[in-house]
């Protein structure tokens, strides 16, 4: 019975908890992206899913370019390595896009509508030119440990039935998202830079009028954002794989845990991130094991016990942001303003 | 000293400021009246670069400074408070405050990461200046509360200590006594007077309460339907045929109003 019991706790952390908080920690960091462009600049970003394509892309060409010149830290994957360069590579687009295509916009006064259309072809444009450097095909780049722990060796160790199994990329992911998410609150708290981006966020004329320069916001802003969508995205490939078309669907649980939380709140999108997670994986999971162990018998199931197949997990973001919405139209952190 | 000269601005095909043309002496305290809608709020707003004019020329001691944004004007001592108080609501009042000087060391990538020392010693002043704002205008017992938390009046003194953070030259203040108390009003009269006579600041006063007027402001300047209609002392400008009419006028129109 205790054995059944242990049995059922390893299977969900193996198959639910473990994945969900990985995914969870991945979303999180893209929703805040999407918040923090949002909170200062006032727009929808719907590039930002093929930001993160354009920065994990990077990311992986120079994976490729130390892996041919021998140059590794193993155990960790070279892609750790390449991650700096990745995001001064996407700042430099994302500024660039800036230059070009918003600020023109922005000296307009355009209104928010305006600049989401603008956003969406800034994605079909960088969807096309990723595409067109790396190949829409599957890539996989990580290289190093593939696990922590093995399934095997948990069974071995303990004598369970069940394996618990730990990614590298996983234990990477949610490590990095700890990293990522303690800088960004320091950096929007204490440093000076970072409040005068609260500052524009939360009142834009009383900042414009104490001498805040919004050309420097708004840079600091870029700059934030490509760090946070190549990790982003360079998490979820190191986890699962890296596919342009992929992260283009990303977008919609990423805008659905940003607005579940509040969009322009940092910690709503972090809680976002999770509870969209959490409910896709566990919505999509077969929970027939787990309820055999845990019930008699003669109860046992006899189907998946899986409330909508994976194929379906994409509405599921749909419907929960519908569902939030509804009882809490300014989501969970009330958002707005950073 | 703050010329302006032959201002227009419009909205669409209405002209909220129709060819204004009025000077601001260097040290005084000049009182800008006139009925709702004259387009006293739209004049400060295109002389402190929120609205692009659509004719005419500011300059400040000389200077061009036509259409310039907020923050090049704030940095040429150009500052102004807002009819509905402006403040950054997650912030506490201490910090709003502080938030004022710009260019600041810690707003550069370089300085945040290694030049911590700097950064600590600057805000350090930062802070005892803001604390001193504070006492200044007796609230020093809000430094701590959230800025979005408190009543509106305080928070019109905190416009105006905002614009003490930093050395102005010219200050317009829009409606500095809409929704405050008389004591507080009391106080925020004290305050302009003696950052005037102490620190030199030329003020503008956008100011309904003709009590409030006549005991800082000289010269009074009285606007109508964007034009400027008269100018002097508030018991010349009270005197004035044309400024009656334009009370009585509005006060007519809005009856009419009332009766359609
Ligand atoms: N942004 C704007 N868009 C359109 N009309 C405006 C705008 N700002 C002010 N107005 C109009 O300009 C006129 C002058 O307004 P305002 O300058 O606020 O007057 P005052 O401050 O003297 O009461 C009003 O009729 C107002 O409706
Ligand atoms: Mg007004």
């Amino acid at each position: 019975m205790m054995i059944d019991f242990l049995n059922a706790i390893v299977a969900l952390s193996n198959f639910v908890l473990i994945p969900a908080i990985a995914y969870g920690s991945q979303l999180a960091l893209g929703a805040l992206g999407v918040t923090l462009v949002y909170g200062v600049l006032r727009f929808s970003n719907f590039a930002h899913g093929d930001t993160m394509a354009f920065g994990t892309m990077t990311v992986i060409l120079f994976t490729w370019w130390f892996q041919s010149m021998g140059i590794s830290i193993h155990p960790l994957p070279t892609a750790l390595l390449a991650l700096p360069f990745g995001i001064a590579v996407t700042a430099l687009l994302l500024l660039g896009t800036d230059r070009v295509v918003y600020r023109f916009y922005r000296k307009q006064k355009a209104q928010p509508v305006i600049y989401l259309i603008v956003s969406l072809g800034v994605m079909f444009i960088l969807n096309g030119l990723v595409r067109f450097i790396i190949g829409p095909g599957d890539q996989r780049f990580a290289d190093g440990e593939r696990f922590i722990m093995k399934a095997r060796d948990f069974k071995a160790m303990t004598g369970l039935k069940e394996g618990l199994a730990i990614k590298t990329s996983q234990s990477i992911t949610l490590v990095t998202a700890i990293i990522v998410v303690i800088a960004l609150f320091w950096f929007l708290n204490r440093t000076r830079t970072g409040k005068s981006m609260r500052a524009f966020s939360d009142n834009e004329d009383l900042a414009l009028l104490s001498g805040i320069n919004p050309e420097r916001v708004v840079i600091y802003t870029w700059l934030i954002v490509a760090a946070l969508a190549t990790i982003a995205g360079t998490l979820y490939g190191l986890d699962k794989s890296f596919k342009p078309f992929t992260y283009f669907q990303l977008l919609l649980p990423i805008f659905a845990a940003a607005i579940v939380g509040g969009l322009g709140s940092p910690l709503g999108a972090i809680a976002g991130g999770f509870v969209i997670a959490f409910s896709e994986v566990m919505i999509t999971y077969a929970w027939k094991k787990v309820l055999t162990y845990l019930m008699p018998d003669s109860l046992d199931p006899s189907g998946l016990v899986q409330l909508i197949a994976t194929e379906y997990k994409f509405a599921i973001s749909f419907v929960i942001l519908v569902i939030v919405l509804l009882f809490r139209p300014t989501g969970l952190f009330r958002g707005k303003a950073l | 000293m703050i010329r302006v000269e032959n201002l227009h601005k419009q909205f669409g095909g209405f002209r909220a400021v129709d060819g204004a043309t009025l000077e601001i002496a260097s040290g005084s305290i000049t009182g800008l009246i006139g009925p709702n809608g004259a387009g006293k709020t739209t004049l400060f707003n295109v002389i402190a670069g929120v609205h692009s004019p659509s004719g005419g020329k500011v300059t400040l001691d000389g200077e061009d400074i036509t259409g310039l944004p907020p923050h090049e004007l704030f940095h040429k001592g150009v500052l102004r408070t807002f009819q509905i108080a402006h403040e950054y609501g997650s912030m506490s009042c201490r910090e709003n405050l502080m938030m004022v000087p710009a260019d600041q060391s810690g707003e550069t990538l370089w300085n945040t990461w290694f030049g911590r020392k700097r950064i600590a010693d600057e805000e350090r002043a930062l802070r005892a200046k803001a604390d001193e704002v504070l006492e200044f205008l007796t609230i020093e017992h809000l430094a701590d509360h959230k800025a979005g938390q408190v009543s509106g009046g305080q928070k019109k003194l905190l416009e105006l200590g905002r614009t003490m953070m930093v050395d102005a030259k010219i200050v317009f203040l829009d409606e500095v006594g809409a929704g405050v108390n008389r004591t507080l009003l009391n106080t925020i009269g004290d305050a302009i007077i003696r950052l005037n006579k102490e620190r030199g600041y030329t003020f503008v006063v956008i100011e309904h309460d003709m009590d409030f007027i006549g005991r800082l402001c000289d010269p009074v300047i009285c606007m109508a339907e964007g034009k400027v209609l008269a100018e002097g002392t508030l018991s010349e400008i009270k005197a004035n045929e044309q400024v009656i009419e334009a009370y009585l006028g509005t006060g007519l129109k809005n009856k009419q109003k009332e009766e359609a």
